[in-house]
């Protein structure tokens, strides 16, 4: 645990906001690990996955989806928040892959983008497939682009890049693994869509996020995993709908 | 210096925090956090006869200070707790813990607690007699001092450590089921358990839980824990360990004075990991500030 000081705090769209925090980043394994955030005159803390870092910040992406997210959109630069770092299993990024897809769904993206960067200092550049209801939801495209991935992005009302989902979209590109991220309906296709292996990140409401209360767990093919710890990163071969 | 130690049936532990059974797992997490081996004991998460995965998710809600959890009792099964969670414990906490054990019958509870037998890294048998969050037996046999009393007798003739009975607030008269399971022979009492609660999500207008209800922790139930203590020392002569929102050191010391020989912190490790720590640095200064030296002076200083 420890405390994290608010660098910046950016407006991406209309309820989408971007936060850079400076303090110990050493908690942070992997990429697709997540932070739980103590908010004030809330009990529950509120997990974030870990969008980008280096050695002194650290990028969370968020969207304001209830009042919890809402204060944090309110904080002020500067101040600071209590933070359990280093959250979870994270992707696992030693596999065997050659042409990795990315696929994010809305607030799936964020951690997608620590992902690609590990992927590139590897010497892999990724193709990503991203996913919005509607155009003023869309970010990140350019970080992407930046990175020198192929980036296509789809929205469900073709307001923004291609119409439908990403499952849609997906087979444009060759690709020998998936990493995905994003809203279990979306995963599920993605799942179902593809031949090859890949890695599913997960969501759950969360008590403690480090493993302790039996919260967040799921029944997998290989015995119950907490979503939390064991998680959020599932391997295709072992999920169960 | 201030004495801290307290002696829960002739089992002293160097303080009377412990935490919570469910909030706590094995201790193996907190283990990665801090050094557990100053805490007074632990209690570990429920355990029955055969594994159980609990309810589906979600299982965790939020209230204003608090939560509501429908884990529903998930865990390996005492065999396994017996053969790996208890020998793995060793390595990192060398104290004895509490066993929290739940059943659907009387014969699941006197098994648990007969497969207890002989090992010497459990201190204390919790009888948990008190979840809200499965369909039979659970809090059933919490409701009825009858139940209560057959479940008490039962595992208290088959125990080689000292029982304690945990209640659940869901009753009209605590004190009852308390008087049963003292008159039965259980060496103490742990009140409370989670209270029986729910919420909606009003975008879904579907209940939050999958479960639909779920028990409620967390500062919002402190005062209602502190009142059962408080009546339940008036009524029974076995010791009391105070359970239900303590989440900072007055809260320790009024949970003591309202009749609790030790106390139980749950649900605020789950945000803090650091809480029973710092409750436990903090204990010392608070005491002197109230001019105590020795923390067993203020058990049931309220009713005094
Ligand atoms: C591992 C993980 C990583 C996440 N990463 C991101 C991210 O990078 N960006 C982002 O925008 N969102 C992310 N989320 C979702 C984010 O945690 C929720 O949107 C947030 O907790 C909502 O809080 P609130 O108070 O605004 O909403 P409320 O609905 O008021 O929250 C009430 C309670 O429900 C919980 N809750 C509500 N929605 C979710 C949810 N989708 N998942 C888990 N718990 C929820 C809250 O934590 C809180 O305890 C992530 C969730 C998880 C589990
Ligand atoms: C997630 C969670 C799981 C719990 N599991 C158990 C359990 O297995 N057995 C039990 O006796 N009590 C269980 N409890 C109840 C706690 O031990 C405690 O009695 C209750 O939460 C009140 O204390 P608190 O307000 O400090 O959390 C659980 C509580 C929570 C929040
Ligand atoms: S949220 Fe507590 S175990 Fe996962």
């Amino acid at each position: 645990m420890g405390i994290y000081t608010i660098e910046s705090i950016r407006q991406l769209t209309y309820d989408t906001y971007e936060m850079t925090l400076s303090g110990d980043m050493s908690w942070i394994k992997a990429p697709g690990q997540f932070v739980n955030i103590k908010i004030d005159g809330f009990f529950l803390r509120r997990p974030l996955s870990v969008c980008d870092i280096d050695d002194r910040y650290m990028t969370l992406i968020f969207k304001v989806a209830g009042e919890g997210t809402k204060a944090l959109s309110m904080m002020k630069v500067s101040s600071q928040l209590d933070i359990l770092c280093g959250l979870g299993n994270g992707y696992d990024i030693n596999v065997s892959i050659s042409e990795p897809l990315l696929i994010g769904g809305g607030c799936g993206v964020p951690p997608l983008y620590y992902l690609a960067k590990t992927l590139k200092n590897k010497g892999i550049t990724p193709s990503v497939v991203l996913g919005f209801n509607k155009k003023e939801d869309v970010f990140y495209e350019d970080k992407f682009k930046a990175l020198g991935c192929n980036v296509c992005v789809c929205t469900v009302d073709g307001s923004y890049g291609y119409i439908g989902l990403v499952t849609d979209i997906m087979d444009m590109f060759d690709y020998d693994y998936t990493f995905s991220c994003g809203p279990e309906g979306m995963l599920k296709a993605i799942y179902d869509k593809s031949i090859v292996s890949g890695q599913f990140s997960f969501e759950e409401r969360m008590g403690c996020g480090f493993g302790a209360c039996m919260g967040c767990t799921c029944k997998t093919k290989y015995g119950y995993k907490r979503i939390c710890k064991d998680g959020p990163v599932l391997f295709k071969e072992e999920i169960l709908w | 210096m201030v004495n801290l130690s307290v002696n829960l049936s002739g089992l002293t532990l160097s303080n009377p925090i412990i935490p919570a059974s469910g909030c706590f797992g094995y201790g193996k997490e907190f283990s990665e956090y801090y050094d557990i081996n100053i805490l007074g004991s632990f209690c570990m998460k429920g355990t029955t006869k055969e594994p159980r995965f609990g309810n589906e998710t979600p299982r965790i809600a939020e209230s204003s200070s608090g939560m509501l959890n429908s884990v529903g009792l998930q865990n390996p099964g005492i065999e396994h707790v017996v053969q790996q969670e208890l020998k793995e414990i060793r390595a990192y906490y060398s104290k004895p813990v509490i066993a929290n054990i739940s059943g659907f019958s009387v014969e699941e509870y006197e098994y648990c607690v007969r497969r207890l037998r002989g090992i010497d890294n459990v201190g204390l048998i919790e009888v948990n007699i008190s979840c809200p969050n499965v369909e039979q037996g659970g809090m059933s046999f919490g409701t009825d001092p009858e139940m209560a009393a057959k479940v008490t007798k039962a595992v208290v003739k088959v125990a080689d450590k000292p029982v304690y009975v945990k209640l659940t607030p869901n009753v009209t008269d605590i004190t009852e089921i308390a008087k049963a399971c003292e008159s039965e022979g259980a060496s103490g009492i742990c009140a409370i358990n989670t209270l029986s609660a729910m919420r909606i999500d009003i975008k879904k207008q579907k209940p939050v839980l999958a479960n639909i209800t779920g028990g409620l922790s967390g500062p919002a139930v402190f005062p209602v824990a502190l009142r059962m203590v408080y009546q339940l020392y008036k009524e029974i002569k076995i010791p009391i360990i105070g359970i239900g929102g303590i989440s900072k050191v007055e809260d320790v010391i009024e949970m003591m004075m309202a009749g609790a020989t030790a106390v139980q912190i749950g649900s605020l490790n789950l945000v803090d990991p650091y809480i029973c720590k710092t409750i436990i640095n903090q204990l010392p200064g608070m005491l002197e500030q109230l001019g105590i030296d020795d923390i067993n002076k203020i058990v049931g200083a309220a009713h005094r």
